[in-house]
């Protein structure tokens, strides 16, 4: 019974979140346009490359149009550098001293939050990029998985995914906590974990090295795992570890991160007034 | 009952002189003061008290707030409330209370108020009965009908104060903390803020904690007056023990302050 009203009120404010962030048509309008440009630059870059030797490159050209397409379509759930700026300004403001007052943990508030605001956006988003993915002509077309399972797969990668890039952005909130202003993380966070996370370039694309280093980070638990999946040419043994690795930082994460914010609920200086 | 016992609370303040050359410096090297924002501070509140903690800019009003509603956890001293002890027992103490910023707002910006009492609902649990109770009473008190649907940044600052009063008191907490309620108000906001605190101490017997700096607050609401100077309580009486012969209330704090220098 209390644990029912605990989940409760964090289920609340999911609620709210997700309807609040589907109010905002333009925004998403907005946004679908510059994925839908984001999409095609990035597919014709690729076409270009393929162009002069296929076989130099570790993903199918098929497989990388259909991990670009997804990702535009689903760039919401995954991304880190989509930060809450509510959540900064009641941290650098001081209005956290109202949700101190309520019987909630912080930690918990803001995922709900987070989650319900990335929720928001890729439900706005997904559908028109989705239907122009699968509409457009043959080499540049989305293709489906191969078959039932490798979707369910894909849905519970994905899944992962968003958690783990919540958990890591609630790391960078609860940082706030300690560096008052959030501009220096951001920044810092913002390019280099989008192009760690394979944002930028499909991790296959790295050097071998390099590849191998990135795939062990977190940020690889984010989209690359989802993306790659969805494509069914992961090997059984792949697709387990990336799903393995994804269960071991969201719960890295979610230590780091639950702690962190136990420590500034506990020191929290409330700016101003 | 409230009881603060020797509570003490500093903070560190980070400073430089001005200038681009100080600014370099303070890269390498931080100075830092120690500010005493509480000192020894003693008081206890009775259930169903009304009482003004009055003092000027700085004098550490808010940080005792802070300190009694678990945000702050203080350097030393014992805080009690209802046998809680706030900080070390946030969520079960909050519970218990109401809270009112009059600089900050707890109401979500973009959506209706009445989506923000909602989830206060499922924040502290209340039952349906229970919310529909206070919230038909707290509409009728504050006179809140057209505002429940109205997004709060479409509302004047008078009538988002009424929402936030109400939101505070949805859970039916046996004691509220005000802090600066009335400030920025017009005169019949202001009336209004006033005169349903009143009520809501009488009617339920709310134990009131208020901070202010509009003397007519203390005077309509409060019998009993703490002044806190420079971290440190001067004086807990009673507006009679103060005034003076036919001295309009802001002229007796002015002096109040002037003989305790703060």
């Amino acid at each position: 019974m209390k644990s029912g009203f605990t989940i409760r009120k964090y289920q609340s404010f999911f609620r709210l979140r997700f309807v609040m962030g589907l109010q905002y048509r333009a925004a998403a309008l907005a946004g679908i346009t510059t994925q839908f440009a984001w999409g095609f630059l990035a597919i014709m870059a690729f076409s270009a490359f393929y162009e002069t030797d296929p076989a130099a490159f570790p993903m199918s050209f098929q497989d990388t149009v259909t991990y670009i397409w997804l990702q535009q379509a689903f760039l919401a759930l995954f991304n880190t550098w989509m930060l809450e700026n509510e959540i900064f300004d009641t941290i650098s403001g001081g209005n956290i001293a109202y949700e101190l007052c309520r019987p909630i943990r912080i930690y918990n508030m803001w995922i709900a939050r987070s989650l319900a605001n990335r929720f928001s956006r890729a439900v706005l988003r997904c559908l028109p990029i989705l239907i122009v993915a699968f509409l457009v002509p043959a080499p540049y077309r989305m293709v489906l998985p191969p078959d039932v399972p490798t979707f369910l797969l894909f849905v519970l990668s994905a899944v992962l995914g968003t958690s783990v890039a919540t958990a890591f952005c609630m790391i960078v909130y609860g940082l706030t906590f300690f560096t008052i202003s959030p501009q220096g993380v951001r920044i810092l966070f913002a390019s280099l974990v989008d192009f760690l996370a394979g944002g930028i370039i499909p991790i296959p694309f790295m050097p071998d090295g390099v590849r191998r280093v990135m795939e062990l980070l977190p940020f690889a638990s984010m989209q690359n795992a989802p993306l790659r999946i969805f494509t069914g040419s992961l090997s059984a043994q792949e697709t387990a570890r990336m799903l393995g690795l994804q269960f071991f930082w969201l719960i890295a994460l979610v230590l780091i991160g639950s702690s962190l914010c136990r420590v500034a609920e506990r020191k929290a200086c409330i700016q101003g007034g | 009952m409230i009881t603060m016992e020797n509570v003490s609370k500093s903070y560190k303040v980070a400073k430089r002189n001005a200038g681009f050359g100080e600014a370099v410096k303070s890269l390498f090297h931080r100075e830092y003061e120690t500010i005493h924002a509480l000192k020894n501070v003693s008081f206890t509140i009775g259930d169903g008290e009304m009482v003004g903690y009055i003092g000027p800019n700085g004098a550490g009003k808010s940080s005792t707030i802070k300190i009694l509603s678990g945000i702050l956890t203080p350097d030393g001293g014992t805080v009690l409330v209802d046998g809680r002890v706030p900080y070390k027992d946030r969520i079960r103490h909050v519970k218990e209370i109401g809270v009112v910023f009059g600089q900050r707002s707890q109401l979500w910006w973009d959506i209706p108020v009445i989506d923000s009492f909602e989830l206060l609902k499922d924040i502290y649990s209340i039952s349906p009965q229970s919310y529909k109770q206070n919230l038909e009473e707290l509409t009728d008190l504050l006179d809140l009908k057209e505002l429940l649907r109205s997004p709060t940044r479409q509302l004047s600052l008078g009538q988002r104060m009424r929402c936030e009063l109400a939101a505070s008191l949805l859970h039916d907490p046996k004691i509220l903390f005000l802090d600066e309620p009335t400030i920025g108000l017009d005169a019949v906001s202001k009336l209004a803020v006033r005169e349903f605190i009143r009520k809501r101490n009488k009617l339920h017997g709310t134990t009131v904690l208020l901070t202010t700096h509009d003397m007519q607050d203390i005077e309509a609401l409060s019998d009993r007056i703490i002044l806190i100077g420079k971290g440190e309580i001067l004086m807990d009486g009673t507006l009679d023990d103060i005034k003076k012969g036919n001295e309009t209330i802001d002229e007796t704090v002015a002096e109040l302050y002037r003989s305790f220098d703060v």
